[in-house]
């Protein structure tokens, strides 16, 4: 292949690397109003009365916001594919607000400074209710979040809103009780994941317009603008006929911005108005008043027979969503199809569990996506198993995951079409020097180094739901626009989507100009999430592409007069078969716009997979611990990735990289904390540690492609599985340098010294 | 209050509030490569050169820069091209909303550091958080630029 | 975000204090990286450029430290680098990054009597002084004790000798604050234990430090000197960090640190 596999750099790298003002606060224009939003104090209460009438009068000031002033009908801010499994619970305003930081009033003023004045004038008074703050204690909690009458769901997805409960799940395949009793060993253990920030660089912003047609315009820093548009659509009721959504380049989203945390509140200042307006959170808000990964408290049970076969798996869980559910259901349901069906020698299987409302900022969308969480739970359980039964972890796995070709009880009756999961382990093992130091090397009376590993597997894109549409077409002067919708968020799925387009119409990156994510330009695309942009868009940028090339076959006959089976297509040409005769794509185009053949050649195709194939990780970390305080080091962290083809090798590579440092964030370092009033105490970098460069040591990445049939040159995706294996890794190596098993995330020398202590 | 900057080398009449920072006072003049990412002092994506030295834009009072020369990403665009090709050829900025004060600092170990080892860049570049590239690719390139092995 | 109503730059120390105590929400503007994270309103801000206090110098006793002297210049200040092995260097080095060393200063950072201060137990094993305008020349212990005054810090004195000190700290991340540090001293084998980051601010562990001038220095009197030292201070729970752990991790610190100090002979 020419173009794809290369690694071609990203066509937006320049710019950005050297600071062109290419980000949404960049394009702003001069006088677009300023937007601060008035919050709730408290974790759990109702206004009951609300006075702007001191604060509108500020000169400066355009208009305030209240609960009063806005539509009464409920949406979800969720990314999800309409019908969303999410429950239509939010309001832009609500009279009642149900986490500290929760929205009261949108002010819009000519300038920062006058609209913080504002604010300072706006007189709320309170009823509070008793909040509910630790998830293990919210299910028939007398307090109840959701009560209002009008919260509904597209469907049925378990919701007990009385009972405080957002999602209720159950899935059994087999009979796992019954399977547990036959087996000869059993393991059982609890774990909990806490909730992570994003912490992307660009906070949330987005500004808004009316154009000369009278349609509100929105350019924001999103992942999901064609989700953004039917948002405000049905939260604003007007026409998303009405709307245009635009992303620029935006700095990091992931996942975050697959939940609308902004648009809403400029465009309905922009309605009222009729001016511009924009508003960009800092990070305190972004911190503390978006969402983060969902809190997971999970109770795994495995059981082996003698051979070590694994022949039952149970998995319970309890997630948290905080006060609003987007991404409740879909979270807590990837964390079971995300690990049931990795082990698939099993008899029974199941999954169940609830999903639950508490008074703190909502769960939603991060990288991983659930699969995250069900993996620390997962591998912790295996990890525990492998030692029960005197086996090697890495042969446990070896013996009971799941083959290329081979089926599962969650899908049984769809083989898996594409891993070398395996080849990855025996990789990663090498790489590491896996049989000379498992488990464990002393160093001295003080020092030890233990290693340890996980595997886990993701998706791409969500099977029979995710539909993307990609339009390729010839312009007058023989190049190419290619149009999509799908979201770069620096991930430079621009780059690789075009090498695809490239490598089908035989020409260079420099002839195709790629378009996305403008919902007036780009046909339609779910956005970058569910890691579906190079399977799903990349599927249907291909196929758009093999049609163009049809239609440019079909019509250089018709001009050439010959009939299409003796034609070739050789990329700047169309040439007959056995002659010297032949017209340049460049005449081509300019006939069929120009000329004789009436007809601008445009190719297009929308593509949804019913499966969606998963990459797999192979993670190795090595540790070392000082045993008198706990401390350790992450020297060495190898991870070795099944993505199917490799589309760019270095912009794979660092999302491998990238991934891998997010998962060593969760598993060390990051803690989103709140005190006992509910107010976020990790709102700030100086409070919440994201890895800085010098904790980073040493990590190895290392590709074993497979060909995934489905896919786009075989590709799968490596956007989210990336961040799954650090964490339950880690927790291996440490318990087999020290014998201490941290089951609650992250891990802290604290931790590690007091456990070790008892 | 009025006062004069010199940015880029060039003298610079600017209207500043006294309790107004220099990213700002920046921004509003048209270097939008100054990003404010974290109201902590933490992130490292703000960094000028103050008379050459990286510094955070972010905290330094406007009144403070009185006098001194800043040195935005703007004025030293052909260093900075340099940098970032090898950057991007690595596949080493992601988003890139960290890229602009990074290779601000990058430039400024150039030019204070020499023969810096693998561990003295570390320790010069930790002021400068990313969060899409996991720092390794970010390092590579830093080494290629320096000639580093 | 806080709010500056006027400001001046005084030619002089005693003009600058004048204005300071002219009226309470007066303030000394220093690094004001920790300033703007709060919403103090100010009246009139005293902005101490012209005092020229950004400095580092040695004269035949002491060496001499403005108080605008910024991290950054006492991490690669050739003076600091070779005194006393190098230590204050050492403390300030992992501190965040070079452009954020590049804002704080060190008047601001002891004046304010950081409890997370990586700098001031290691001044407080030097034997720094500080001197104050209206306070006077005043030990650092002394001034870290005292209670709350309107004063301006002008600059530290470090005695110059041959002590040798040494600086221990516990972070999670390399970027966090301490969880615990501590700085040992010893000049002609009298030592001085400082521990910091209790959450509280630097306290010097004296019965510790007393305990070890008087007698022996082997294996067990260092290890009964880290356990005296965990004892005689107090110790509190913060999100870093109980005050269980740091208590014992005083012990571990303490040790290392004078281990660390004696080889360094």
């Amino acid at each position: 292949m020419k173009v794809v596999g290369k690694s071609i750099p990203k066509i937006d790298g320049m710019a950005i690397a050297t600071g062109k003002p290419v980000y949404t606060e960049d394009l702003v224009m001069k006088n677009a109003l300023i937007i601060k939003i008035l919050r709730s104090p408290y974790a759990f209460a109702k206004i009951t009365s609300i006075d702007v009438s001191k604060a509108e009068q500020i000169e400066g000031v355009e208009c305030i916001l209240t609960y009063k002033d806005v539509p009464q009908a409920r949406f979800t801010l969720a990314g999800q594919s309409y019908p969303e499994p999410s429950p239509y619970d939010r309001l832009i305003l609500d009279q009642i607000v149900r986490y500290v930081g929760d929205e009261v009033a949108i002010i819009a003023a000519v300038d920062e400074k006058t609209a913080l004045k504002a604010m300072k004038l706006i007189k709320v008074t309170y009823e509070i209710f008793e909040p509910v703050f630790d998830f293990e204690k919210a299910i028939e909690n007398k307090s109840v979040i959701h009560s209002e009458e009008d919260v509904h769901c597209n469907f049925d997805i378990g919701m007990k809103k009385d009972k405080n409960i957002a999602s209720s799940q159950y899935i059994e395949f087999g009979d796992v009780e019954e399977e547990l009793k036959k087996c000869d060993t059993v393991v059982e253990e609890t774990y909990y994941t806490q909730a992570q920030a994003h912490a992307m660089m660009e906070t949330y912003r987005a500004f808004n317009y009316i154009d000369h047609a009278g349609r509100l315009v929105v350019v924001s820093s999103t992942q999901i603008p064609f989700h953004v548009r039917r948002m405000l659509s049905i939260a604003l009721q007007i026409p998303a006929s009405k709307i245009r959504v635009i992303k620029p380049r935006i700095g990091g989203g992931f996942g975050g911005k697959q939940t609308a945390a902004v648009e809403i509140f400029t465009a309905i200042v922009t309605l009222k108005t009729g001016k511009p307006s924009i508003i960009v959170y800092d990070r305190k808000e972004t911190f503390s008043c978006t969402t983060s990964r969902h809190a997971v408290k999970l109770k795994v049970r495995l059981g082996a027979d003698k051979e070590g076969f694994i022949r039952a798996l149970d998995i319970q869980g309890l997630s948290d969503t905080g006060a609003y559910g987007e991404h409740a259901s879909t979270v807590f349901g990837v964390l079971g199809q995300k690990t049931l069906p990795l082990y698939n020698k099993t008899n029974a299987i199941r999954f169940m569990g609830d999903v639950v409302y508490t008074n703190k900022m909502p769960g939603g969308a991060l990288r991983g996506y659930g699969a995250t969480q069900g993996t620390f739970a997962l591998e912790g359980a295996v990890n525990k198993l492998a030692e029960k039964l005197n086996m090697d972890p890495s042969e446990i796995r070896l013996k009971n995951l799941i083959k290329e070709g081979e089926n599962s009880l969650l899908h049984y009756d769809k083989m898996l079409g594409s891993s070398t999961l395996h080849k990855c382990i025996e990789t990663g093992k090498r790489l590491i020097n896996w049989d000379e130091k498992y488990p464990k090397v002393e160093l001295d009376d003080n020092k030890v180094r233990g290693i340890g590993m996980a595997v886990t597997m993701q998706g791409s894109g969500i099977a029979g739901i995710d539909t993307a549409s990609a339009e390729v077409r010839l312009n007058d002067t023989g190049d190419y626009t290619l149009l999509i919708g799908a979201t770069d968020m620096g991930t430079g799925s621009d780059t690789i989507l075009t090498q695809m387009a490239a490598e089908i119409l035989e020409t260079t990156m420099e002839n195709i100009t790629v378009i996305s994510a403008d919902t007036d330009v780009s046909p339609y695309d779910p956005g970058s999430y569910a890691s579906s942009t190079t399977y799903v868009t990349g599927m249907a940028v291909v196929k758009a592409c093999e049609d163009l090339k049809k239609k440019i076959l079909e019509n250089s006959a018709r001009l050439l007069d010959v009939p299409k089976e003796n034609l070739e297509f050789l990329g700047d040409k169309v040439k007959i078969l056995n002659k010297d005769d032949s017209i340049s794509i460049i005449k081509l185009a300019s006939q069929m716009v120009l000329g004789t053949g009436k007809n601008q050649l445009v190719g297009n195709a929308t593509y949804g997979s019913e499966v969606s194939p998963p990459p797999f990780i192979a993670g190795f970390a090595e540790v070392e611990i000082d045993k008198e305080t706990g401390k350790f080091e992450l020297i060495n962290y190898i991870a070795v990735t099944d993505c199917g083809t490799v589309i760019n090798p270095n912009l794979a590579r660092m999302q491998v990289e990238g991934g891998i440092v997010q998962g060593i964030g969760m598993a060390m370092y990051e803690d989103v904390r709140y005190d006992f009033k509910g107010n976020m105490q990790t709102n700030s970098f100086m409070q919440y540690k994201i890895p800085c460069r010098k904790d980073i040591k040493n990590i190895t990445v290392a590709f074993e492609e497979s060909y995934e049939p489905t896919g786009p040159f075989g590709a799968k995706s490596v956007g989210e599985v990336v961040v799954n294996t650090p964490s339950p890794a880690i927790a291996h190596a440490v318990y087999n340098a020290v014998g201490v098993n941290v089951t609650k995330l992250p891990i802290t020398p604290e931790k590690i010294f007091i456990k070790m202590r008892k | 209050m009025q006062i004069v900057i010199i940015i880029n080398n060039k003298k610079t009449l600017l209207d500043v509030e006294l309790n107004e920072f220099l990213a700002d006072t920046l921004r509003k003049h048209g270097m939008l490569s100054i990003r404010k990412a974290c109201n902590t002092s933490c992130c490292g994506l703000c960094t000028v050169w103050v008379d050459g030295k990286p510094t955070l834009s972010c905290s330094l009072l406007s009144i403070k820069a009185v006098g001194k020369n800043i040195t935005t990403i703007e004025g030293v665009q052909s260093e900075a091209e340099n940098f970032a090709k090898i950057l991007v050829a690595e596949g080493a900025e992601q988003c890139g909303f960290c890229s602009p004060g990074f290779i601000m600092t990058v430039l400024a170990m150039k030019n204070e550091l020499k023969n810096p080892t693998e561990k003295d860049i570390i320790h010069y570049l930790t002021g400068n958080l990313c969060r899409c590239t996991g720092y390794m690719g970010q390092l590579r390139a830093v080494k290629k630029y320096l000639g580093v092995n | 975000m806080f709010t500056l109503i006027n400001l001046v730059q005084p030619d002089t120390v005693e003009e600058a204090y004048r204005v300071l105590t002219e009226k309470k929400s007066n303030a000394i503007l220093g690094g004001c990286a920790f300033l703007k994270m709060g919403s103090k309103r100010i009246d009139t801000g005293i902005e101490l450029s012209k005092l020229n206090l950004n400095y580092i110098k040695e004269d035949d006793s002491h060496i001499e430290i403005g108080a605008y002297t910024t991290f950054r210049d006492l991490e690669k200040s050739p003076i600091l680098n070779y005194y006393f092995n190098g230590v204050i260097p050492k403390s300030v080095a992992d501190i965040i990054g070079v452009q954020f060393r590049s804002i704080v200063t060190l008047g601001a950072s002891v004046y304010s009597k950081y409890g997370f201060s990586d700098l001031i137990p290691t001044l407080l094993t030097l034997n720094c002084e500080v001197e104050l305008f209206k306070g006077g020349r005043i030990p650092l212990e002394e001034f870290l004790k005292s209670a709350y005054e309107k004063d301006i810090l002008t600059k530290i004195f470090l005695k110059k000798n041959h002590r040798i000190a040494v600086y221990k700290n516990l972070r999670n991340s390399k970027s966090d604050y301490s969880i615990l540090n501590v700085s040992v001293s010893n000049i002609d084998s009298k030592y001085i234990i400082a521990v910091g980051a209790r959450p509280a601010v630097a306290k010097i562990a004296k019965k510790a430090s007393e305990y070890l001038n008087h007698g022996n220095i082997n294996e067990d009197t260092l290890e009964k000197a880290s356990n005296i030292a965990a004892e005689e201070l107090d110790f509190g729970d913060n999100m870093r960090g109980s005050a269980e752990y740091r208590k014992a991790m005083c012990c571990v610190l303490v040790k290392r640190a004078l281990k660390e100090v004696l080889e360094c002979r």
